[in-house]
C-alpha cells in the first residue's frame, strides 16, 4: 500500500512527534555547543563572553581529565567483567528447577527496580559503612579489621555497587537465552558423550554469545554516564579517584560554577561515547549480524 | 554387535502409566519400526532405550548388558533427531566430529572418519557450512551421518522424516535404508506414519496405549493382524469393519475386509448392494466410499480409473478368503 497519497500522510502523521523529538534533542545540544565557547560563571552572570576554544583546552589539558577518563573506563570495564562473569553461572542456577523458583527470580531481579541513589545510601551506610556497616561487623566477628571501603579502596566500592545494579539485568537476559537453548541439542549431546562441562563450553557459551553481545552494549551505554553512585557516597573523592567523566563535568559546572568548561567537558563525552561505541560495535558487533 | 531386549519395561511419570511392561528382543542388525498413534509411548520408549529417560521397571539389555543404569553415551547407540538437534554454530564437519571429539580420538583419525561419512552421505562439498545454511534433507544427511561416525551398536531414529516434504520423505526413506542394510548395523526407527513402517521394516512393533500389540514382518502383520487395533492400524485406507449379522453369519463379532480386497462386480449375482458416496480419483487408483445401508459405510480401492461419481449404485463383493474374523474381546479368529 506504498502509494504516494499513503505516504504523504504517513510523514504527516509522523511530523509532529519527529519535529519534537528533533527540537528536544537539538535545542540542549545547540546550546551546549554555544555556551562551550563562552566564558561563562554563573559567580559572575552577565558577564559573558566568546573565548573560541579556550575551554575546551582547560578541559582537556586538566589532569582531572585524564584521571577520570581513566575511571570512567575501569568503572565500564570490571562492571561489565562482573556483571557477564557472575550473570552466566547465576543464570544457569536460575534455570535449574527448584521449589520456589519463580520467588528466587523475583528476589534477583529486586535490585534492578531500587533506585541508583537508595541503592548507594544502602551500601553506603548499611553494608560499607566502617563503623555500623554489616561488612565491618562480619570483618569484626572474624576477628579481622574492617575494612574503610570509600576511604581505602573508593573506585572498588563504587564498581561493587553499580556492579550490584547490573548483575539481574545480565541474568535475565542470559536467562531468557538459555531458556531458548533446543533440549534435543544438549540431548544430543549427551548421546554424543559430551560431559556437563563440555556441553557448557560447547553449546551453552555459544549459544550466549549473542546475548552477551547485547548485554554488553546496553550496559556500556549506561556505565559511562554513572553518576548519583558517585555523588551519594564519595563526592567523587577522596581527591580525584572515583570522579568519572560525567562526575567531572558536574563539578565544573555547579563546584567551580563554570559552565562554559562543564559545556566543553560535555561535549568530550560525547564525543568520548562515539568512540567507544565504535570500537564496541566493531569488536562485538559482528556477533548480532545473520 | 547390536541385540537389544527390553524385560518387562515400565514408565511412568507421577501416577501416569505411559510404558506398561514392554518385552522384546531386536536381533542383530535388524531394522525395527516402532509405530502406532500419538501418546502410544513409542518415542518414550526409544528414549528409554538411548537412556534419555530412566526406567520405572524392567531391564534393557545390549548384547545380554543390562544397560539401564549406564549413561546415554555409554550405551553405544546413537540418536537422530526429530528436529535434527543440529548444533547451530559448528560448521557440518565440526557436528559430525563431535561425538568423536568427545571421545578423544586422535585428530587424523576423526578427520579420516568424518570424510567418509560424508562421501558415503553425499555432503563433501558442504562440510564447512554451517546447518542453517543447508537444505531440510542436507540438515537430516548430517544428522544421520553424526550417528553412523561413531559406529554404534545401534542407530536409534525419532520420527526422522517426518519435517520433510512427501517427495523429499519418500527419497530420504530409501537412502535411510539403504544405509542401514549397507552397514548391517541394528536400527530402531519410530515413525507414526504406517507406510513408512511397512515399507522400511524388516520387523514391526505396533503400539498401542503403552503396550505391544503384535511384532512382527510388515507382511505378517498385513496379511494375520492379532486383532482389531492392528488390522485397523496397518494398510491404508484403513480396513473396513462390518459387526452385526453379516459377522455373526460367519461365527465372528467384527469381519474386517480391507478396501482393496472388494470388487465392484456388475454381474447381478451375490454382494452387498450400495450407493458411491464420494468417489476419489487417483490416477492410479480410485477410491469409492460406499453407503452399504445397514453394513455402515465402506472403503472400495479400485486398481485404475473407474467411471463411477456419487449417487451410483454398485454391488460389492469380497474375496471370500480374505475376510478376517474377531471374536469379542476384539481378538482374532483364524481358521
Amino acid at each position: 500500500m506504498a502509494t504516494r497519497q499513503t505516504q504523504l500522510l504517513a510523514r504527516a502523521l509522523m511530523s509532529p512527534a519527529v519535529i519534537l523529538l528533533f527540537i528536544w534533542m537539538i535545542v540542549p545540544l545547540a546550546l551546549t555547543i554555544y555556551f562551550s565557547t563562552l566564558h561563562y560563571s554563573l559567580l559572575d552572570p552577565g558577564s559573558e563572553s566568546f573565548v573560541g576554544l579556550e575551554n575546551f583546552e582547560y578541559f582537556l589539558t586538566d589532569p582531572a581529565f585524564l584521571a577520570s577518563l581513566q575511571n570512567t573506563l575501569v568503572l565500564v570495564g570490571s562492571v561489565l567483567l562482573l556483571t557477564i562473569g557472575l550473570g552466566i553461572p547465576l543464570a544457569i542456577l536460575l534455570d535449574q528447577p527448584v521449589i520456589g523458583r519463580n520467588f528466587i527470580r523475583l528476589m534477583v531481579i529486586a535490585p534492578f527496580f531500587v533506585m541508583p541513589t537508595v541503592s548507594a545510601l544502602v551500601w553506603k551506610n548499611l553494608l560499607m559503612h566502617p563503623v555500623s556497616g554489616l561488612f565491618a561487623w562480619i570483618a569484626t566477628s572474624l576477628g579481622l579489621t574492617p575494612i574503610d571501603w570509600f576511604t581505602d579502596a573508593p573506585l572498588l566500592a563504587v564498581i561493587f555497587i553499580v556492579a550490584w545494579q547490573w548483575l539481574p539485568f545480565a541474568t535475565l537476559i542470559l536467562l531468557t537465552a538459555l531458556q531458548s537453548l533446543d533440549e534435543e541439542q544438549k540431548e544430543a549431546a549427551e548421546m554424543d558423550g559430551a560431559s556437563a562441562l563440555s556441553r557448557f563450553i560447547y553449546l551453552t557459551v555459544p549459544h550466549l554469545a549473542r546475548p552477551i553481545t547485547v548485554v554488553i552494549l546496553i550496559e556500556t551505554i549506561f556505565l559511562l554516564t554513572v553518576f548519583a553512585e558517585i555523588f551519594v557516597t564519595t563526592g567523587g573523592g577522596p581527591g580525584l579517584q572515583t570522579t568519572n567523566i560525567a562526575f567531572l563535568v558536574y563539578s565544573q559546572a555547579l563546584i567551580q560554577f563554570d559552565v562554559g568548561t562543564a559545556s566543553a567537558g560535555g561535549l568530550v563525552a560525547v564525543v568520548i561515547a562515539n568512540i567507544v561505541a565504535f570500537f564496541l560495535v566493531r569488536i562485538v558487533g559482528r556477533n548480532l549480524e545473520a | 554387535m547390536g541385540r537389544i531386549t527390553l524385560e518387562g519395561v515400565q514408565k511412568s511419570f507421577g501416577p501416569v502409566h505411559i510404558i506398561k511392561g514392554v518385552d522384546l528382543d531386536i536381533p542383530d542388525g535388524a531394522f525395527v519400526v516402532f509405530v502406532g498413534p500419538s501418546g502410544c509411548g513409542k518415542t518414550t520408549l526409544l528414549r528409554l532405550i538411548a537412556g534419555l529417560e530412566d526406567v520405572s521397571g524392567g531391564r534393557i539389555l545390549i548384547d545380554g548388558n543390562n544397560v539401564v543404569d549406564v549413561p546415554p553415551a555409554k550405551r553405544g547407540l546413537s540418536m537422530v533427531f526429530q528436529s535434527y538437534a543440529l548444533y547451530p554454530h559448528m560448521s557440518v564437519r565440526g557436528n559430525i566430529a563431535f561425538g568423536l571429539k568427545m571421545a578423544g580420538l586422535p585428530k587424523a583419525e576423526i578427520n579420516q572418519k568424518v570424510e567418509a561419512a560424508a562421501a558415503t552421505l553425499n555432503l563433501t562439498p558442504y562440510l564447512d557450512r554451517k546447518p542453517r545454511e543447508l537444505s531440510g534433507g542436507q540438515r537430516q544427511r548430517v544428522a544421520i551421518g553424526r550417528a553412523i561416525v561413531r559406529e554404534p551398536k545401534a542407530f536409534l531414529f525419532d520420527e526422522p522424516l517426518s519435517n520433510l516434504d512427501a517427495a523429499l520423505r519418500v527419497q530420504m526413506r530409501l537412502e535411510v535404508t539403504r544405509l542401514q542394510k549397507q552397514l548391517g548395523t541394528t536400527a530402531i526407527y519410530v515413525t507414526h506414519d504406517q507406510v513408512e513402517a511397512m515399507t522400511m521394516a524388516d520387523k514391526i512393533v505396533v503400539l498401542n496405549a503403552g503396550r505391544i500389540e503384535q511384532y512382527g514382518s510388515p507382511i505378517e502383520l498385513y496379511q494375520r493382524p492379532a486383532n482389531l487395533f492392528v488390522a485397523g492400524f496397518i494398510g491404508s485406507p484403513k480396513m473396513n469393519f462390518i459387526v452385526g449379522e453379516e459377522a455373526s453369519r460367519r461365527g465372528a463379532t467384527t469381519i474386517g475386509v480391507r478396501p482393496e480386497h472388494i470388487a465392484i462386480v456388475e454381474d447381478g449375482g451375490e454382494g452387498w448392494r450400495g450407493k458411491v458416496l464420494i468417489a476419489e480419483h487417483l490416477g492410479s487408483d480410485t477410491f469409492l466410499y460406499v453407503d452399504a445401508g445397514a453394513l455402515g459405510t465402506l472403503t472400495v480401492r479400485c486398481v485404475g480409473e473407474k467411471r463411477l461419481s456419487a449417487g451410483d449404485a454398485v454391488t460389492l463383493r469380497p474375496e471370500p478368503n480374505r475376510i478376517y474374523r474377531f471374536d469379542d474381546s476384539g481378538h482374532s479368529i483364524f481358521a
